[in-house]
């Protein structure tokens, strides 16, 4: 059934221009955005019974994902001086200056079944026109967070003219029990922690999911053997089978490579740990590097060419890249403190990390040449960054000190700004932001 | 924890001694021993919760360290004394972390603590095929507070007997 949503949802979108078309209204993220956009989003319009309550729920979605962003703020419905009724009414720009009200986004939804079928036009108030071009959206009524997300990515991607982030899915490691005992199973979420799904059971232990390209298949560690060895598991049916088994050896820290038909990893023998990789469909794998010291963490930059990770060689953790096929390994962290879980950025640009420094962890960026280090986070322990399908978002997981200790999901803009919880029903952990969906 | 590790190292001693008399069980072994000896418990030099109590089945390490201390060497002296005596036993050795690192560092560090363990126990003479390493890194600390004092109990190597005697 999602799948028939996703191929009407990429048809009906695919005409979206990527770019915003004219001045006025916009939003330049790079230069940093101190004072939020003011938006109204009325409750939509329902052409049919049912879609009364379901035009207020998608109001709602789409009003948290926009105000979400930081970018964003949301002028509350008891302002409003014009009430929107018909669709395709003209808009009394008039009424929302008044309140400065710079966007306006407008809607209607009607229910056929489980049919849900949305239409929306975002309005430019004080250029008194239209942004684009009125989308409809066609899908399932039980995806109708889905459609709300898909009008905030059409909103939020005309107002910035960046790609967005809303209609996408984040696989991490739901985690209940006490600290000395901890109980951790496999979920997967919408970005904003809403339709989480669970994909293993708590049996065996399991660790650090990552999503590929397609967001269809997860690669994780996990203790199911007794050991811990990596997995690769469909997403769809949670079907899984192990890649790496050696007796004697244990795997962890599997990542799939741009091209989703190879797997970085390190694996440990005898003490030591270096990074191996995988063609999954033949197993054939390739040791990449060998020294006595621990390589672990890698992950491709986006174009598969290279592979950042860390390593302990010089003595203490520090992040490295070398080229995808292994080779002499280039140090790009020279500050003070370990540097760990190195993440290339979706757009090449940078590399999130943790940091630990003076006994505090934090989460930071730095160009791929290592320069302009950034730290966007600091707290007893951060861990584990994700970047958002267009690169401005991080996910990370918190936890908190002493016995009750507690781990939780957060974002961070990568300006440092808009630091949130993520709310998921039980502590989370080891987040992996998938694609957007089409 | 100093106590406890001089404590640990007396018993490795003891054990020592105790395990190259001969005739433990004949009845001539001294009156406490025989009064006090129930099959299975730690009275019992050849019982698991013997190893575990009397031998001492954990060594602890230093922050971000690998190597072994001298505590830690006459732990695993003991331990392979033990392990030689009674043949039938295979073990795996579990290394262990603290909280204060990033997960997959901590598995690699978890390891190469148990690595150490392992080879140490064959330099002693203990059959490498007896023995297989698991890391945990920092997923299952035994003592939950966030400071040194539980930190040094969770950096940790624990040998783990995996099958009992098969006759």
């Amino acid at each position: 059934m999602m799948i028939r949503v996703l191929s009407t949802l990429f048809a009906l979108l695919g005409a979206i221009p990527s770019f915003a078309q004219n001045g006025p209204l916009r939003i330049e993220i790079t230069e940093g955005v101190i004072e939020p956009l003011p938006f109204a989003v009325p409750d939509l319009m329902a052409e049919t019974s049912e879609g009364f309550k379901i035009g207020q729920d998608l109001a709602r979605v789409i009003a948290a994902d926009l105000t979400g962003t930081g970018l964003f703020r949301e002028l509350p419905s008891s302002a409003f001086i014009s009430q929107v009724s018909n669709f395709d009414a003209p808009i009394q720009y008039a009424d929302w200056k008044a309140i400065n009200a710079q966007a306006l986004v407008t809607g209607a939804v009607s229910v056929q079944g489980s049919k849900l079928i949305l239409k929306f036009r975002l309005y430019d108030v004080f250029s008194g026109a239209e942004l684009g071009d009125g989308l409809q959206i066609v899908g399932s009524t039980d995806g109708w967070r889905r459609i709300a997300h898909k009008v905030s990515d059409a909103v939020y991607s005309r107002i910035t003219g960046e790609s967005a982030y809303f209609d996408s899915r984040v696989v991490y490691v739901s985690e209940t029990g006490p600290k000395s005992e901890r109980r951790k199973r496999l979920a997967i979420m919408d970005y904003d922690g809403a339709n989480v799904k669970y994909l293993t059971g708590s049996e065996a232990i399991v660790l650090a999911p990552r999503l590929d390209s397609n967001g269809e298949r997860v690669l994780y560690t996990s203790y199911e053997s007794g050991f811990p060895s990596i997995y690769l598991l469909d997403v769809e049916s949670v079907e899984r089978r192990s890649l790496e088994s050696q007796k004697g050896s244990m795997s962890f820290a599997p990542r799939f490579a741009p091209d989703g038909q190879t797997v970085v990893y390190s694996l440990s023998q005898g003490g030591n740990t270096d990074i191996y990789s995988m063609n999954i469909a033949s197993g054939q794998a390739k040791r990449l590097t060998s020294a006595p010291s621990i390589e672990t963490a890698p992950s491709y930059s986006p174009n598969g060419n290279q592979i950042v990770f860390e390593s302990d060689r010089s003595g203490s953790q520090q992040l490295y890249v070398m080229s995808a096929g292994g080779g002499e390994a280039r140090r790009i962290s020279f500050g003070d403190g370990r540097y760990g879980t190195p993440v290339w950025s979706p757009r090449g640009d940078l590399i999130a990390f943790t940091k630990q420094s003076k006994g505090r962890f934090h989460i930071g960026v730095m160009r791929n040449d290592g320069s302009e280090e950034r730290l966007l986070t600091a707290s007893f322990l951060d861990e584990g960054p994700t970047w958002s399908p267009n690169g401005r978002v991080i996910m990370f997981a918190r936890e908190t000190q002493g016995a009750s200790g507690r781990t939780s999901l957060y974002s961070v803009d990568i300006t440092g700004r808009n630091l949130r919880p993520v709310r998921t029903p039980e502590g989370g952990s080891d987040p992996s932001w998938g694609p957007l969906q089409q | 924890m100093h106590l406890k590790i001089s404590f640990l190292m007396v018993c490795a001693v003891i054990s020592l001694t105790a395990c190259t008399s001969s005739n433990r069980f004949d009845g001539s072994s001294t009156n406490q021993a025989a009064e006090n000896f129930i099959p299975g418990s730690a009275s019992d030099p050849e019982s698991v919760p013997y190893f575990q109590q009397k031998v001492g089945d954990r060594v602890l390490f230093e922050v971000n360290q690998s190597t072994l201390t001298p505590e830690g060497r006459i732990i695993l002296d003991g331990q392979a004394i033990w392990l030689m005596t009674n043949t039938d036993y295979t073990v795996i050795i579990e290394g262990h972390a603290d909280e204060q690192g990033t997960r997959e560092y901590n598995l690699a560090l978890g390891a190469r603590r148990a690595d150490e363990a392992r080879s140490y126990l064959v330099s002693r003479g203990v059959s490498a095929g007896r023995m297989q390493v698991l890391s945990y890194g920092k997923e299952r600390p035994i003592e939950v507070c966030s400071e040194e004092s539980c930190y040094a109990r969770n950096r940790r190597s624990v040998t783990v007997i995996t099958s009992g005697l098969t006759g």
